[in-house]
């Protein structure tokens, strides 16, 4: 990778191109490895698979259904617009699949005590959930700032017996509750999992994380083959740390003829501390035991960073987008707060779907590209995750508007 | 300058650099040297350091605050370089600065500053080929840090890539002051000693002359950082330098009683 500044380490692992790796405190290699070990042990027993399988259908809800929106594409006057529900998902959005997956991994560690960060507050909701379903203890790190706009999902960790840790460091946002976590890990590795919720950190997180997730691909791809003998000409997923968008690409990228868009925060401005597009704004550096795409300044200081929705509020993306950046394979692009916002009204008067605000931003994306397109086309947005979550900052940004 | 310890134990001293401004580190450096530090670790301060306690994110908030580069760390390097010729220096710091500084230049700057050895919080051996390249190009020592959580293999590959010293880490967990030493500190350093014969310094959580006498029996030097960080976060500009130079030769002067 041209872009990339830095030296790629032959014994290095968990690499995407230059990016992903390992840079962590030595203390905590000892259970990045053992974690390594136990997932690829977990990968060739069956047992596993199958206790992960019944779990993803009975207790989560999968498949979710790829539903046709015929009112938004007839209000578009273009391209098909079919929408992946993972919004209908127990706890209302994608993280369950990846905290099922790593719950039955601390499990098959013998490790009793969760932590987790959070951002909108849906991976802790997910994470406490699954550890309510397995008898562990859980903690989750969550930055004040986002207890404060997503104040519906700390009650809800807390009803699940989960404590929530408030961080009052640095922008108070998702970066912020991942050094906590890290912080916490550090100093109680021995009997802790570190519930980590994006595709983010070090080997194997992105990878693991990833494969959590591929399930939103695999079934998409059989579904639209399904319903219209062909492939979408387009997938579109809205990507902070990038989870959802790893999941719902990743089994489509040997499909060279589907694009694959993956949309960040515009957040309400250009400037650096305003937004959340690491390909417009960032470069290539080391953050929270990962290299990729970074907003920072020139000394290498993390930048702050701004959106609408506290799930897609981070300074860093996953190492594996940074690669299909590179690579040309998937294009990245943004929607700013505002356009987020009108998607999410939109959404809701043609469909009756309410999306959370991090999935409106995909759908924002959808508005703009569908119209250029022809009849003939078809778009998958993933619906990563509702919106009940987002009542609060909803009622107070759109009476602003007027709405 | 070889990194040297004259004394068992060694002090190495930890600063973040910039805290609370770069000239009072400046003075609270050559106080620190002249009361008896073999080796200052001049902190990088970085806006994410999630490997430090409280005190040191405080400190490090501060200097980021107020403009601290790399740049700075590294002239601020040369000058005490010129001040106090033998004292050793170890550039202390996240990857980031450094990556987006360029590791080549880095090096080159370092080298020409004077500096001994590098220590980066969030580099392991495994990912570390072309920084170990550069910093032998340049004649910068490696110094990484060794974890009880780290199996033998891993204190090998440690051992093996390391000059100057090896810092044991004494606890899992973040930097910050604690009551007691923990035990972890010296098994680990039994263990490290299988692999090296380099001075082994040991870090995290010691605050006091008790714990440098107490380091003293097994090691070769203590790494004091938080409780002087601390110490300039309670004092004011004018008192920091003569406050910690009063707190470095107490923790000589007990070490001496000891004997």
């Amino acid at each position: 990778m041209s872009t990339a500044t830095h030296p790629t380490a032959a014994k290095s692992t968990g690499r995407f191109g230059a990016y992903g790796g390992r840079y962590v405190p030595e203390t905590l290699m000892a259970a990045l490895e053992e974690l390594e070990q136990a997932y690829a042990e977990a990968q060739t027993d069956p047992a596993f698979h199958a206790e992960l399988d019944s779990l993803l259908r009975d207790y989560a809800g999968r498949p979710t259904p790829l539903y046709f929106a015929s009112r938004l594409t007839e209000q578009l006057g273009a391209a098909k617009i079919y929408l992946k529900r993972e919004d209908l998902l127990h706890t209302g959005a994608h993280k369950i699949n990846n905290c099922i997956g790593q719950g039955l991994l601390a499990k098959r560690m013998g490790k009793k005590r969760i932590i987790a960060e959070t951002g909108a507050g849906q991976h802790g909701v997910a994470t406490a959930t699954v550890c309510a379903l397995f008898g562990m203890e859980c903690v989750v790190y969550m930055g004040e700032e986002d207890m404060r706009r997503q104040e519906l999902n700390v009650y809800r960790m807390r009803l699940l017996g989960a404590e929530v840790r408030g961080v009052s460091s640095g922008s108070r946002t998702l970066k912020d509750a991942i050094n906590e976590a890290m912080r916490d890990w550090v100093t109680n590795v021995r009997t802790t999992h570190y519930l980590l919720g994006s595709v983010l950190g070090a080997h194997p997180y992105p990878m693991m994380v990833r494969d959590f997730h591929r399930v939103i691909s695999k079934e998409a791809r059989e579904q639209i083959l399904e319903k219209e003998g062909r492939l979408p000409n387009a997938v579109i997923a809205c990507v902070g740390g990038g989870s959802n968008a790893i999941g719902a690409f990743y089994e489509f990228i040997p499909d060279k003829d589907v694009r694959l868009i993956g949309v960040e925060a515009g957040g309400r401005g250009a400037a650096l501390g305003e937004h959340a597009a690491r390909f417009q704004g960032g470069s290539p550096g080391v953050l929270q035991g990962t290299f990729s795409y970074v907003l920072q300044d020139d000394a290498g200081q993390i930048a702050l960073t701004h959106s609408v929705s506290a799930g897609l509020d981070y300074a860093s993306i996953g190492p594996e987008h940074a690669m299909l950046h590179d690579s040309g394979r998937a294009e990245y692009t943004s929607a700013n707060d505002q356009a987020a916002l009108d998607a999410t009204v939109t959404l809701a008067r043609t469909e009756g779907i309410l999306p959370a605000l991090e999935s409106a931003h995909a759908v924002a994306e959808c508005i703009r590209l569908a119209p250029t397109l022809s009849r003939h086309d078809i778009l998958i947005i993933n619906l990563s995750g509702r919106g009940d979550k987002d009542m609060g900052i909803l009622s107070r940004e759109l009476k602003l508007k007027g709405a | 300058m070889p990194i040297r310890f004259s004394t068992k134990p060694g002090l190495v001293i930890y600063l973040t650099a910039g805290d609370p401004d770069l000239p009072t580190t400046r003075a609270i450096a050559l106080a620190a040297i002249d009361a008896g530090a073999d080796v200052l670790e001049l902190g990088v301060p970085f806006s994410d350091p999630l490997a430090d306690g409280p005190i040191i994110q405080r400190a490090s908030e501060r200097a980021v605050q107020n403009g601290t580069k790399l740049s700075d760390v590294l002239a601020l390097a040369a000058d005490l370089r010129r001040e106090r010729p033998h004292a050793g220096l170890v550039i202390f710091s996240y990857f980031n600065p450094v990556l987006r500084f360029g590791l080549e230049r880095f090096c080159a700057t370092a080298k020409e500053a004077g500096v001994d050895g590098v220590l980066i919080t969030d580099m392991i051996v495994e990912e570390a080929d072309e920084y170990l390249h550069q910093l032998h190009k340049h004649q910068l020592a490696p110094i990484f840090l060794a974890a009880p959580t780290s199996p033998d293999e891993r204190l090998q590959r440690i051992a093996k890539v390391s000059q100057g010293f090896v810092y044991a880490i004494s606890r899992t967990g973040i930097t910050g002051t604690q009551q007691t030493l923990a035990k972890d500190a010296e098994e680990l350093v039994k263990r490290l000693r299988k692999f090296t014969d380099l001075p082994i310094a040991v870090g995290f959580g010691v605050s006091n002359a008790e714990h440098v006498a107490t380091i003293g029996e097994f090691a070769n030097a203590a790494v004091v950082g938080s409780a002087i960080v601390s110490l300039i976060e309670q004092s004011t500009r004018d008192e920091a330098p003569t406050s910690i130079a009063r707190f470095i030769k107490g923790l000589r002067q007990s070490v001496a009683l000891a004997r």
